[in-house]
């Protein structure tokens, strides 16, 4: 299933005077951050961010740890709301619709903008119940449509081949970088337009991370991705777009390419080439 | 490709008007009233207790009360000097006794009989001693220390709290150390250090706080207890803080003057029962504090 580009996307964010330079020539933003602030408590984490996340592609925050790249990306389906204390100001627009909105509903919102955390996080059931848990919550499918499903979102996930056999085992059975791709498969069970990984690879080994580089360059055939990694090499391999963050600010924003080989920013040019962080 | 309106998947997936989803959030509506109307019940009672404790022991509340003794039956004036004094001796004593005990104990079966057989018969008579009925352990202490001493005592009372202290305070310190992480004793043994200083000086230290709160809640729960008191210590109408005679306390002396025909013993009763639930409850909200200290997970 192809999503139909959506009309009523905001112009393009270049447009936007006086704001952070944007990716030149990028497609549609599928979210557009404008003039974001954050906040734990009294210390501000984020200053003015603005930038756009291209549709199906992949757009990488890469900085030192404490830069607010992780903070940023928790913005981006108010998974920061579940802690009293925080709050962001500004402007997420997903199609054109600002969902700092107080009227937001975060459920449907956390819906359509999928998570997957540092640490495999399968819940304590079985393999296809892992799955089928965030289908049931919106769909209600006869049993065969189901196994279907998940089977779909299993091989969506390059998983399928290693658990065809064994659905009914607990999820916490797998190894590592098994339970991080069942938590894409998860993911991605429920049809979700935008998917945010936050250092998905960093706990896993150097072969079940190349799986989940290869797997997060197919999904972004179909979805919107955002992803926070502390490897730069990794930012380089799978991403489209690259932002780096310093202090909570954005330095520079661009094609992934043009960023690690002709930086425009000093900090930038020393953080890649190792001199700091 | 297709519109959202002719996907059938748009009907189906996540939307307002999703039925499944409206249903959960209905179910989420009702579940949360309940709660909070559960919440609110429980809460009732206690600001009930406490609005009947103020407004009857606020009245009998002046310094004579920590400075007189006890009135003898018939005379207006008085206090509860001795009774407060022997409560907070026998709590100490109690206390005393029972946290070094229930420390200890708890710290074999968290870091020596992980995987040994007796822990686990330990834990489940600890389980069994938690959940007595304290006028068990009343008459308990009363059968092997009042009996073969002849008479009731300040620490044939203390004896008895101790025993209810320490089924709790071995659960504390058992389940706090059991949450200090393994990798923290490698780390601490990986340094060449033996296996006590590992408990003493880097599991104790993760903790503390843990097993502070543990002993805090332990004296709370003892120092209003009655029904252990009332096989041991008695009660003593004067000031006396031999531990091998009766000794005044307050909830036994509650106990007396409560079901007294006398208005002023009655006046009495309420003040001491306003004491005791303050102490309580500063406790409490001090092991709040404490315990607060470290960070929600």
């Amino acid at each position: 299933m192809t999503m139909s580009v959506d009309a009523r996307a905001p112009a393009p964010a270049t447009l936007i005077p006086g704001a952070t330079p944007l990716a030149e020539g990028a497609p549609n933003p599928k979210i557009a951050v404008r003039d974001l602030d954050f906040y734990y408590g009294q210390s501000k984490a984020l200053k003015g961010i603005s930038l756009d996340l291209a549709e199906r592609h992949v757009t990488a925050f890469i900085g030192p740890s404490g830069c607010g790249k992780s903070t940023l990306l928790r913005v981006l389906n108010r998974m920061y709301d579940l802690y009293p204390g925080q709050r962001a100001e500004g402007e997420v627009l997903l199609d054109g619709k600002n969902i700092l909105d107080a009227d937001i509903d975060r459920n449907l919102l956390r819906a359509r903008v999928g998570m997957v955390f540092q640490k495999p996080t399968p819940f304590p059931m079985s393999i296809y119940d892992n799955i089928a848990f965030g289908i049931r919550l919106y769909e209600k499918l006869p049993k065969s449509e189901m196994d279907g499903r998940v089977e779909a979102a299993l091989k969506g996930a390059a998983l399928w081949t290693e658990v065809k056999d064994k659905l009914d085992a607990s999820g916490l059975s797998l190894s590592g970088g098994q339970q991080q791709r069942l938590c894409i498969a998860r993911t991605v069970a429920i049809k979700p337009e935008v998917i945010l990984f936050d250092e998905p690879a960093s706990a896993l080994d150097p072969i079940s991370t190349a799986k989940i580089e290869e797997l997060i360059d197919e999904l972004k055939e179909r979805y919107t991705i955002a992803i926070v990694t502390h490897n730069m090499q990794q930012a380089g391999r799978v991403s489209d777009y690259t932002a780096f963050m310093y202090l909570g600010e954005l330095i520079e924003f661009g094609d992934t390419t043009k960023l690690f080989t002709a930086p425009q920013q000093q900090r930038t040019q020393d953080y890649i080439t190792g001199r700091f962080g | 490709m297709t519109t959202p309106a002719t996907d059938p998947a748009a009907h189906a997936g996540p939307s307002a008007a999703n039925p499944i989803y409206l249903a959960r959030k209905r179910t989420d509506a009702i579940l949360r009233a309940l709660s909070v109307a559960a919440a609110a019940l429980g809460l009732v009672w206690l600001a009930l207790i406490l609005f009947s404790l103020i407004w009857n022991g606020l009245p009998g509340l002046s310094p004579s009360l920590f400075t007189r003794m006890t009135p003898p039956p018939g005379q207006n004036e008085g206090g509860l000097a001795n009774a407060i004094a022997g409560s907070v001796m026998l709590t100490v004593i109690g206390v005393g006794i029972g946290a070094p005990v229930g420390m200890l104990a708890g710290t074999w079966l968290a870091e020596y009989g992980r995987h040994d057989r007796l822990a686990t018969v330990i834990r489940f008579i600890n389980d069994i001693l938690l959940s007595a009925p304290s006028i068990i352990i009343g008459l308990f202490v009363y059968g092997f220390v009042v009996v073969p001493m002849g008479g009731f005592s300040g620490l044939a009372g203390a004896l008895a709290l101790a025993v209810i202290v320490i089924p709790v305070v071995v659960r504390t310190t058992e389940n706090m150390l059991l949450l200090v992480p393994n990798t923290l004793r490698e780390a601490a043994a990986a340094l060449g250090m033996p296996r006590s200083l590992v408990i003493r000086r880097v599991a104790f230290k993760a903790a503390q706080v843990g097993i502070v709160t543990g002993v805090l809640l332990a004296t709370a729960r003892v120092m209003g207890e009655t029904a252990p008191l009332l096989f041991t210590v008695l009660s003593n109408q004067f000031w006396s803080l031999d531990v091998t005679q009766t000794m005044a306390n307050l909830p036994v002396t509650i106990n007396n003057f409560v079901q007294s025909p006398y208005a002023f013993w009655k006046q009495l009763a309420w003040s001491g029962a306003l004491l005791i639930t303050f102490a309580v409850l500063s406790l409490n909200i001090a092991a709040r504090l404490i315990g607060g200290e470290r960070k929600p997970k």
